[in-house]
């Protein structure tokens, strides 16, 4: 079954700003999905609309079955919703806001007390629960709105944009509970600008450029198409010049930093053998970008008829 | 939502608004207190001592119904607007817009915040006349009927008003240009007998003369209109207004792009 079915999804705004041209979308049930596009894509907007704090121009959007126009109340029954900016009110107290959000969803009190000490003390936040929301780290206020969330047990809990300016340790803990919700049976829809965080996320991905879908697939089947990948090389001693390395394209950063663009059909264990027989041996390695974003950036440019930045130079 | 499920969303709107204004008791609640008691001493006492008696009542027992409403109207209508326009300045309402809560709770949520509000508000109001008249209550039935309803009408005005509003600018200029001086003109310091005959017509239109006559109606048995007509003007508006609110939330004017 599919938790979400978009269609033709149009919203044009009373300025006159066409935002979505025909949006589609298909989210599996159980799925880690990330749907990624540059600043002012639309991605907000498709949210927005999906979440019913945005009305749609034009389309149809179905949550578990469930038609947005005909049947509302049940979409939003179903969703969970982690916005880009705080969205509570900050001079409640932690516990309020999680234990008042289970009642618009009509949980009484009692059963709202359990729910929020289970997710406060997961998302280790049970110490601050009697503590103002404005008192809060912008980390804890971002985890406070996955506590919120979740309340009511969405099917599908849809993040934009969750771990902006939480810094790596707090990010990487998020990471794992996701995971753990996600694996619990949530499907989760996530935006985000940090394509490492979608590509260690999430199963499939859908990119949004300038209000219209340009791209749906699997991750791994995106990450196939990748033509060419950079790597940072890392070498054991200096290196007084560049040798002749074949095929490859290597360039010199410093005495002992080399960079090589290797194509899909390259092997780099070869590369690193032609470099041993010239006395240049490599102690590690990495990628120079993420492959996600390598992709993200040349697929966004193809789109807007601009020259593939992601092609490095020899 | 079943029934259930919308009176625990409902009784957790009521019971978050009432704890907002109660939390900030001395912006809230001390105020008109203080207020109400200035006006029994200046307006009751000092000029008060200067006239007539109005309907074969002392000037200071005239005025006592028209300021505890006068209270109420204002108490009513601020808390439901500086609460609704607050909520969606942090944009916390949208917790409440992405929930499957009808629009008729929300609505009524916030309402009876403010009839909350103006309930508490009116009850100190009515204790510190006491303190400058003896109030006796005329018919209860139309007392607490009217305290009431125009408390019900002021919140649903306050809640169009906040939808409206893009401001904290445009949550103050209804109540300083429209409510206030509509208050003061709508017989809380005077019969409307007084006024020479083309003014008392000029103040047929003014649909808190109506409240404030049938709430002295309600206190002191004496009214410049007819308590009936008092009634119907009163429901009506408080149907009119909350329909036209319920659409404001369904079409998300003032709240969704």
């Amino acid at each position: 079954m599919n938790a979400l079915v978009i269609k033709n999804l149009q919203k044009t705004y009373k300025n006159g700003v066409k935002a979505l041209k025909g949006v589609e979308l298909s989210v599996k049930e159980g799925d880690f999905f990330a749907l990624l596009g540059p600043n002012g894509a639309g991605k907000s907007t498709v949210i927005g609309i999906i979440s019913s704090l945005v009305n749609k121009t034009s389309g149809q959007v179905e949550v578990f079955g469930h038609n947005l126009d005909a049947n509302h109340s049940a979409v939003r029954m179903h969703i969970g919703l982690v916005p880009q900016e705080f969205n509570f009110n900050i001079f409640e107290p932690v516990g309020e806001i999680l234990i008042n959000q289970a009642g618009y969803y009509g949980i009484n009190r009692k059963e709202a007390i359990k729910r929020a000490e289970v997710h406060l003390k997961q998302l280790e936040l049970w110490d601050k629960r009697f503590d103002m929301a404005k008192e809060l780290s912008g980390g804890m206020k971002r985890r406070l709105m996955i506590a919120r969330a979740l309340m009511h047990r969405p099917k599908l809990l849809i993040l934009d944009e969750p771990t902006a300016g939480v810094d790596i340790e707090i990010r990487h803990s998020m990471w794992n509970y996701l995971k753990k919700v996600n694996a619990e049976g949530t499907t989760i829809i996530l935006t985000t600008h940090y394509l490492e965080e979608a590509e260690n996320l999430c199963n499939n991905i859908a990119i949004i450029d300038n209000g219209v879908t340009i791209e749906q697939t699997q991750m791994r089947t995106l990450l196939h198409r990748l033509d060419i990948e950079t790597f940072v090389l890392y070498l054991a001693n200096d290196m007084e010049s560049l040798p002749a390395c074949g095929d490859y394209t290597v360039r010199k950063i410093d005495s002992t930093t080399l960079e090589a663009d290797i194509k899909k059909q390259q092997s780099i264990s070869e590369l690193f053998n032609t470099l041993k027989c010239c006395g240049i041996d490599v102690i590690s390695m990495k990628n120079k970008t993420n492959r996600l974003e390598q992709l993200f950036i040349s697929m966004v440019n193809n789109k807007n008829g601009n020259p593939d930045n992601s092609e490095p130079t020899s | 939502m079943n029934f259930s499920q919308q009176m625990v969303a409902l009784r957790t709107i009521a019971t978050k608004e009432y704890l907002r204004f109660v939390r900030i008791w001395i912006q809230t609640l001390l105020p008109p207190a203080i207020t109400i008691g200035l006006y029994f001493i200046i307006f009751g006492e000092i000029i008060g001592s200067q006239i007539d008696d109005i309907d074969g009542y002392k000037y200071m027992d005239y005025i006592v119904p028209g300021l505890i409403l006068m209270a109420v109207i204002t108490n009513s209508y601020a808390n439901v607007v500086s609460s609704f326009f607050s909520a969606k300045f942090h944009h916390s309402v949208e917790e409440m817009l992405v929930s499957p809560l009808p629009n008729s709770i929300i609505l009524i949520g916030f309402v009876s915040g403010g009839v909350a509000r103006g309930t508490i508000v009116g009850i100190i109001a009515t204790l510190v006349s006491l303190f400058f008249s003896d109030v006796h209550i005329h018919n209860y039935m139309v007392t607490f009927s009217i305290f009431i309803l125009t408390s019900i009408l002021f919140a649903l005005a306050g809640f169009i008003n906040a939808a409206y509003a893009r401001s904290f600018d445009d949550i103050t200029i209804i109540p300083t240009f429209v409510l206030t001086p509509l208050i003061y003109l709508g017989g809380v310091f005077y019969s409307i007998k007084m006024l020479p005959e083309i003014w008392q017509d000029i103040s047929l239109v003014n649909p808190i003369l109506y409240m404030v006559n049938a709430f002295h109606y309600g206190l002191l048995g004496v009214s410049d209109i007819d308590i009936t007509t008092a009634f119907i003007i009163i429901m009506g508006f408080i149907i009119v207004l909350y329909y036209f609110a319920l659409r404001l939330l369904s079409k998300g004017i003032g709240l969704k792009p």
